[in-house]
């Protein structure tokens, strides 16, 4: 993308003002994307960007800017602006050198080349999601099947020397469905995504997709509404682990840690969890969704145990917040784009396996709500105080799930409610989803095996 | 920085670049084919001041060019983030080459010129350019400092930011759309946690505008305080049926998810609950909610609409009777009535879509402040935050249940505080139980009006 003497050339001209650490981070991405809605192909999508984020720290303060010019000028241009911040430190010449220090700055090491798909397999693939959805039910009134892919290429040089790339694939497929019946709509909504080209497909039937969101939605056709307070949870390996993610997962962020926003600032080392609990974010598994080869300041990827049988072990760090406490980052520097600042992100986050039965966990709740699905939560970190919502749960009656339940949120607090696991079992399962923060999304994946929580606050309206 | 100012001028002559280069480009259509072509350059400034010094400077400009065409009734997009000669050809090429694999459908097209003359709004401050990066430095610092002596309660100052962005954007079709606009914007926001004893919470405040001047730093560091302080001490709220208060901020969220069941394109695929039920009672008779771009006080103010046709006022419901729905063209040609001008996009890389710009409610009775509703509703919960509405608000079914922290109201006035419930309901439940309406108008950032709200007959979830 840039040449290696042109990134050299640019990151002395960041540091003329002075200035302890400057970065180039270019990016180079394109996307394409297909929607069938209505049973019509409505919309097939192309987009290309390409631009550099410049970076400049000095002392506590770290200058920024950004362009899509990727010539040495407009590079230059940039540096100019980020370096605005660092006056008064230093100045004079630096010469600054980069060269690849592990990973090949060309990306992709040995990781297999992602296959693409022309936009007439993107179609067919779509079509297909639209007759397995409808031909499940006479209920399903509304079929949206969604395919993209991208390819997003990275380099990043920095004045420590580092030269670092990597090429990241990414294809997702999702089917929503409507349902309608003599209660109104109800919705299903399922999505398989990963860190590949189009053998995405070799590993997941666009048909069976299409089948499970349909029969969520038949299924809350005949719901009932959530319960309202509080009762035991058990909720099914997969996406069960967006409990972790809010949970604890944003608190153990450093920089939300350095600016002591966290419940779990100063907790390292302490009991914080059951002790059913190891918590693992990991950027190097397989293709799951938040898995990639180097972060977006150029740490390769790595696996960070931060919760041990219950004991806080670490938190998760990017090179800024590493730096402050003399160490070094975890690999967790990762931006939305080369338009933002990098910030501490999980990866894939999740709960290592136990060695209970799924079936047993669910045999032995006399009365709870079993969440088949999760959709998505928030929390604040400070608090701790978290919801998570789900999309497909039922009732636990006498051991054996019975009927379906509306959509609702529950509600805990992290600390609390991760000391509530009293069981987890084998059947561990990943699930993609979209983190954002402070205006940024990144993909990312979530997982664990089918647990349980001896209580939490369900928002329904039943009393 | 200083090169990005400059290209932004305050005459009008950027604009009138933009008109000539998306012409151009529209030029080159061929013969049979309808072109869109949008193109849209911003600059923006952002400064985080934290302990006394800046943490970030952000200087950045940024540009792109989206492009649908239409052949035969089937539509293409593509869009690149760059104005660069190179792209252009080869995003109007890929958009063409998409256009070939959509399905035909006649009621796709672009917006043709409708006579509906624009009503000028003035949202442009010329001032802004002119502001050195120095003062805007110095209002976020002082931001930061005067929030952290405001309170002695107030523990940390996580963030306090400055940001401003100019924004001008063109859209020429060879269907004889020919409009452009440009905009101004600034802020400043703080987010602190106030701390006493063993309880922590948090708090934000913000202060938007038009421009620097007239940003107002007391009144985001009050909002901040006052949320936070209030706060402290709060414990998880009882359980029960209740009339709740949504402060001007929350009110604004609850709007924004009731606008998407007002889209026509909602409407017409069979995803919103007010579909077949225009004039039926769907609110309570002192319900009349109204779509008006064209009040320059509203922050979604616009002259134009995402297709270039005049934004106009749209009565969506009158005395809790449902009276229309918003629509784009391709929405209104599937209804069978025009446009209301309603089209939205997200950028140049985004396709237009029905979508509502600046509704509001009509305010209730003069003295319907916050503390008037608040003394009228007499016993109920008060909520200044919630958590969770991406994922416990489902616009399709209706279902509604999200996390809330706030205070308990008794005799018509606040009390005690309360965090880790739930409030739930359904949106159709809650239009019916609207109890009051704050004759308190203020145009917060986002597509509808704040107004304290009061909506009887809620679910809580707490202890």
């Amino acid at each position: 993308m840039i040449e290696t003497p042109v990134l050299e050339r640019v990151l002395s001209e960041a540091l003329r003002n002075g200035g302890d650490f400057a970065e180039v981070f270019a990016e180079d991405r394109s996307n394409s994307s297909a929607l069938l809605d209505d049973k019509r192909v409505e919309e097939l999508a192309s987009g290309r960007e390409r631009g550099a984020g410049i970076r400049v720290v000095s002392g506590e303060t770290t200058g920024f800017a950004h362009t899509a010019d990727l010539s040495e000028a407009g590079l230059l241009r940039a540096a100019e602006a980020a370096s605005a911040v660092a006056r008064g430190g230093g100045g004079g010449t630096r010469t600054v050198a980069v060269g690849p220090s592990g990973p090949s700055p060309a990306g992709r090491g040995d990781r297999p080349t992602p296959r693409s798909g022309s936009k007439a397999d993107a179609l067919e693939l779509l079509e297909r999601a639209d007759e397995a959805a409808r031909a499940s039910g006479s209920g399903i009134s509304q079929v949206q099947a969604g395919f993209g892919t991208s390819t997003r290429r990275v380099l990043i040089a920095n004045s420590d020397g580092l030269l670092a790339g990597d090429e990241q694939a990414r294809t997702r497929f999702s089917v929503s469905c409507v349902a309608l019946g003599d209660t109104g709509m109800q919705t299903g909504y399922e999505t398989a995504a990963r860190t590949l080209g189009f053998e995405l497909f070799d590993e997941v039937s666009v048909e069976e997709l299409a089948r499970t969101a349909a029969s969520q939605a038949l299924a809350k056709l005949s719901a009932r509404p959530a319960p309202s307070g509080e009762l035991p949870v058990v909720l099914a390996g997969g996406s069960g682990g967006i409990l972790f993610h809010e949970a604890c997962g944003h608190g153990l962020e450093a920089d939300h840690i350095v600016k002591n926003a966290s419940v779990y600032a100063g907790k390292v080392g302490q009991q914080v969890a059951s002790s059913l609990v190891t918590l693992v974010d990991d950027g190097t598994v397989g293709s799951e969704w938040g898995t990639f080869g180097v972060d977006d300041e150029g740490r390769p990827a790595q696996r960070n145990v931060l919760i041990e049988d219950g004991i806080l072990t670490d938190y998760l760090w990017d090179y800024l917040r590493a730096r402050k406490e003399g160490r070094v980052s975890s690999g967790n520097g990762r931006r939305q784009s080369y338009r933002d600042l990098p910030m501490v992100r999980m990866t894939n986050t999740f709960l290592l396996p136990g060695d209970a039965d799924a079936d047993e966990i669910v045999a032995q709740t006399p009365r709870g709500v079993y969440v088949a699905k999760l959709g998505g939560g928030q929390v604040n970190t400070t608090t701790g105080d978290f919801v998570f919502g789900t999309t497909m749960a039922y009732l636990i009656e006498d051991g054996v799930i019975t009927e379906p339940l509306r959509d609702a949120n529950l509600i805990g607090n992290g600390p609390e409610i991760l000391q509530r696991i009293d069981a987890v079992a084998t059947d561990f399962s990943m699930t993609p989803g979209t983190c954002g923060k402070d205006g940024q999304s990144v993909p990312v994946g979530c997982g664990q095996a089918t647990m349980r929580l001896t209580g939490v606050t369900i928002g329904g309206t039943a009393e | 920085m200083s090169a990005t100012t400059e290209e932004t001028r305050s005459d009008g002559a950027g604009t009138d670049e933009l008109l000539a280069l998306a012409g151009r480009v529209a030029g080159w259509a061929r013969t049979g084919e309808e072109v869109e072509v949008y193109v849209a350059r911003g600059t923006e400034t952002e400064v985080r001041a934290y302990e006394g010094e800046v943490e970030s400077l952000t200087s950045a400009t940024s540009a792109g060019i989206g492009i649908r065409v239409v052949t035969d009734h089937r539509l293409g997009f593509a869009w690149a983030g760059s104005l660069d000669e190179s792209v252009l050809e080869e995003t109007l090429g890929e958009a063409r080459d998409n256009a070939a694999f959509a399905t035909a459908d006649e009621h796709v097209g672009l917006a043709v010129p409708d006579g509906v003359p624009a009503v000028a709004v003035d949202l442009w401050d010329d001032r802004l350019a002119g502001i050195p990066t120095a003062d805007k430095i110095q209002l976020a610092l002082d931001l930061e400092a005067r929030t952290r002596a405001a309170d002695p309660r107030i523990r940390q100052v996580d963030s306090a930011d400055y940001g401003d962005v100019s924004a001008e954007a063109a859209l020429v079709s060879t269907t004889g759309i020919r409009s452009s606009s440009r905009k101004t914007s600034g802020y400043l926001s703080v987010s602190v946690i106030a701390g006493e004893g063993d309880s922590s919470q948090t708090g934000g405040g913000f202060s938007v505008g038009r421009g620097f001047d007239g940003l107002d730093p007391d009144r985001a560091m009050g909002d901040a305080v006052s949320r936070a302080v209030r706060l402290l001490g709060a414990t998880k709220g009882p359980s029960g049926r209740s009339t709740v208060v949504f402060d001007r901020r929350m009110a604004t969220a609850l709007l924004s998810i009731v606008s998407s069941a007002l889209s026509g394109e909602a409407v017409a695929k069979g995803r919103s609950f007010f579909a077949g039920r225009v004039g039926e009672q769907v609110g309570h008779p002192g319900l009349t909610l109204v779509d008006d771009p064209t009040d320059p006080r509203a922050y979604g103010a616009a002259a134009y609409d995402a297709e270039g046709l005049a934004c106009r006022r749209n009565a969506l419901i009158e005395g809790g009777v449902l009276r229309g729905f918003l629509y784009d063209t391709v929405s209104a040609s599937r209804a069978g009535v025009a446009s209301t001008g309603s089209a939205v996009r997200g950028g140049y890389a985004g396709t237009p879509g029905p979508g509502c710009r600046a509704l509001t409610l009509a305010p209730g009775p003069e003295g319907y402040d916050e503390d008037g509703v608040l003394a009228a509703v007499g016993e109920g919960l008060f909520v200044q935050s919630l958590t969770g509405l991406h994922s416990g608000v489902n616009p399709i079914s209706g279902d509604f249940s999200v996390g809330a922290e706030g205070l308990m109201i008794r005799g018509g006035k606040l009390a005690e505080p309360v965090r880790e419930i739930t409030v739930a309901s359904t949106l159709q439940r809650m239009l019916l139980s609207l109890e009051a309406v704050g004759a308190d108008v203020e145009w917060l950032p986002g597509i509808a009006a704040g107004q304290t709200l009061a909506i009887g007959d809620m679910q809580i979830s707490g202890a």
